[in-house]
């Protein structure tokens, strides 16, 4: 064990056995991931809306969509085709950026930044543990689904690659609330970030396939990254491996997470700068 | 440059220390030299600048002017390096109410770059400290005010800091909560030699504990020294005087009382300082009775607080502590 002398008036010398040390990023960021996972068994109430939320729109999509679709649409499975947006609906609500806008209020964020902890340690820490809430999010889903009948074409593998679009989408969309976290501290105008999401939810292939829609909503569609999300986690389902749909959904969710990382990030420096 | 203070001894320095907010100062030019192993008390009212000369020297804020050192590094340019050597209590427990006690230090310790082992060591060492037995772990939230005070001072320790910060360490503490945290404060320095600065806006509490004293008003300090040596700035005695009647012509009957130093007049109060109280209370009481009718007449020491009046002339504010 290090033993320090350090010099104190007088020359009075005192031993220091323990002192502190800067600690490696990497390990910054799964304490404060540890942190963050061991609350979210004791805040069910930010966990249990989001799985809600999923199941209910996969199951009542399903009752309320399946005989107009599949009768008109030939060999069309509306449980298969549900299954994305049931989970994208859900992984797009998991966040942490609530709990770190506590941090701020109760100012154990100011806690935080007077130890030496990396300050991007403090928000990746954060985004890793939403990542882990959003797979685990996907699980009872992917279950009913199975439960239901549905298959997925890419077998494991492709349910691993699905989980990971879906934790990374995520992570993508997150970052919004992150930003509005810690730009405003402010948990209200957190909670209405999910609202960002509904004009990208709804003004696309969510009920029913790119090739039904017509018109002005065509045209938007065609241009929201929650499209080719969806397409690309539905290739997946539904028709197996396919690189270009895959590649057109990682490029969506690489445009939305570039776009609300860096609001995030500047947040984030605006939020721990000392000036 | 060496950027380790040229001073071995000095454990915080500030030179011209001055931060401002929207145009408004809240640090004006203030100038520190605390040396290892002493505790230093900042008094001052609500909004004087205590907090944000805290809030500076601990790099929660970048000095608008000036510059600081605490542990031998630069606030400004070495905050990392300052983080490694210092504690910090802030004036309100800056706690998780959803981690349980232990949750929190082991994280702090990780945090502060220690070892499981290590943090284990400290948390035995810092046991008596926290002193909350099986409630460590509880969740925090569940805790009373005074346990949670105990437990952000032994956040504030986890890592073995050479300058601990503690803001208003003991407002809103009960009487025996505040006795403990004075002793713990007593222990810290003695037994380690650890270097407190302490802002307080109890006169008492900066009586008891400090070795040296600044008193901020307005943003500035407006006089540093032991409390003995800011007491004898007024006089050796205070007479106080309560009556019944005009206060302002009594003040001008004290000023002719040969043998008084000063008077200040507020409410139905007169306060005398004088050289030798003993001598001169006599006199005062004679002058008195020719303009009002006293009520009351005490003799005493003076008190720091009687030192902020002839300093800002303001009354410190009456939130004083039961003394333990």
């Amino acid at each position: 064990m290090t033993v320090l002398d350090i010099p104190l008036a007088g020359g009075v010398t005192r031993e220091r056995s323990v002192q502190a040390r800067p600690s490696p990023f990497v390990r910054d960021v799964v304490s404060v991931a540890g942190r963050a996972l061991r609350a979210v068994p004791r805040e069910l109430e930010s966990v249990i809306p989001p799985i809600f939320i999923a199941l209910f729109f996969f199951v009542v999509n399903i009752g309320t969509l399946q005989r107009l679709t599949e009768n008109h649409i030939n060999g069309f499975d509306i449980k298969a085709f549900m299954l994305p947006t049931g989970i994208l609906i859900g992984v797009t609500g998991v966040s942490r950026a609530g709990a770190l806008v506590l941090d701020i209020q109760d100012g154990y964020f100011d806690r935080l930044l007077l130890t030496p902890v990396r300050r991007l340690a403090i928000l990746i820490g954060h985004m890793v543990a939403d990542v882990a809430v959003a797979v685990g999010l996907c699980v009872p889903i992917l279950v009913l689904a199975y439960a239901l009948g549905v298959r997925v074409e890419t077998g494991p593998v492709g349910i691993l690659a699905f989980l990971a679009v879906s934790a990374i989408w995520c992570l993508a969309f997150a970052g919004f609330g992150y930003a509005i976290a810690l730009k405003t501290g402010n948990p209200a105008a957190v909670n209405s970030s999910f609202l960002l999401f509904f004009p990208f939810l709804f003004m696309t292939s969510s009920y029913v396939p790119r090739a039904q829609l017509d018109g002005w909503l065509k045209g938007i569609a065609a241009w929201n990254p929650v499209t080719y999300v969806l397409e690309g986690q539905r290739s997946l389902v539904t028709h197996g491996w396919d690189a270009a749909v895959l590649g057109k959904a990682l490029l969506a969710i690489g445009v939305v997470g570039a776009i609300s990382m860096s609001l995030c990030f500047a947040a984030l420096r605006g939020r721990v700068k000392r000036g | 440059m060496n950027p380790r203070s040229p001073h071995a001894s000095t454990a915080i320095a500030a030179e011209g220390l001055v931060r401002v907010f929207d145009g408004v100062t809240a640090v004006d030019h203030v100038d520190l030299d605390i040396a290892r192993g002493e505790i230093y008390g900042f008094l001052g009212p609500n909004g004087a600048g205590k907090s944000t000369t805290v809030r500076v020297l601990c790099t929660l804020l970048a000095p608008s002017d000036g510059r600081a050192t605490v542990a031998g590094f630069d606030v400004g340019s070495q905050p990392d390096k300052v983080r490694l050597h210092i504690g910090v209590a802030l004036q309100e427990a800056a706690l998780d109410p959803k981690q349980t006690g232990i949750e929190l230090l082991r994280l702090q310790g990780r945090l502060y770059g220690l070892s499981s082992q290590e943090i284990d060591g400290r948390l035995d060492d810092l046991g008596q400290l926290i002193d909350i037995g099986d409630a460590l772990g509880r969740r925090i939230g569940t805790y009373s005010g005074g346990m949670k005070r105990r437990l952000d001072l032994a956040a504030a320790l986890v890592h073995n800091p050479e300058v601990l910060f503690l803001d208003e360490p003991t407002t809103g503490l009960d009487p025996v909560s505040r006795a403990r945290m004075w002793e713990e404060v007593r222990r810290l320095n003695r037994e380690l030699d650890m270097t407190i600065f302490l802002t307080t806006q109890y006169l008492e509490e900066a009586d008891a504990l400090a070795d040296r004293v600044g008193i901020i008003d307005g943003g500035r300090l407006v006089a540093e020294g032991s409390p003995e040596e800011l007491k004898r700035r007024v006089g050796n005695d205070v007479i106080v005087a309560r009556v019944d009647g005009n206060t302002r012509a009594a003040h001008r009957a004290l000023e002719r009382v040969a043998g008084v130093h000063g008077v200040e007049a507020r409410d139905d109060e007169v306060v005398v300082t004088t050289a030798d109280g003993a001598a001169t209370i006599g006199a005062v009481a004679v002058a008195l009775s020719t303009v009002a009718t006293v009520q009351h007449l005490t003799l005493r020491t003076p008190t720091l607080d009687d030192v902020f009046l002839e300093l800002t002339g303001n009354q410190f504010q009456r939130d004083e502590v039961e003394v333990a």
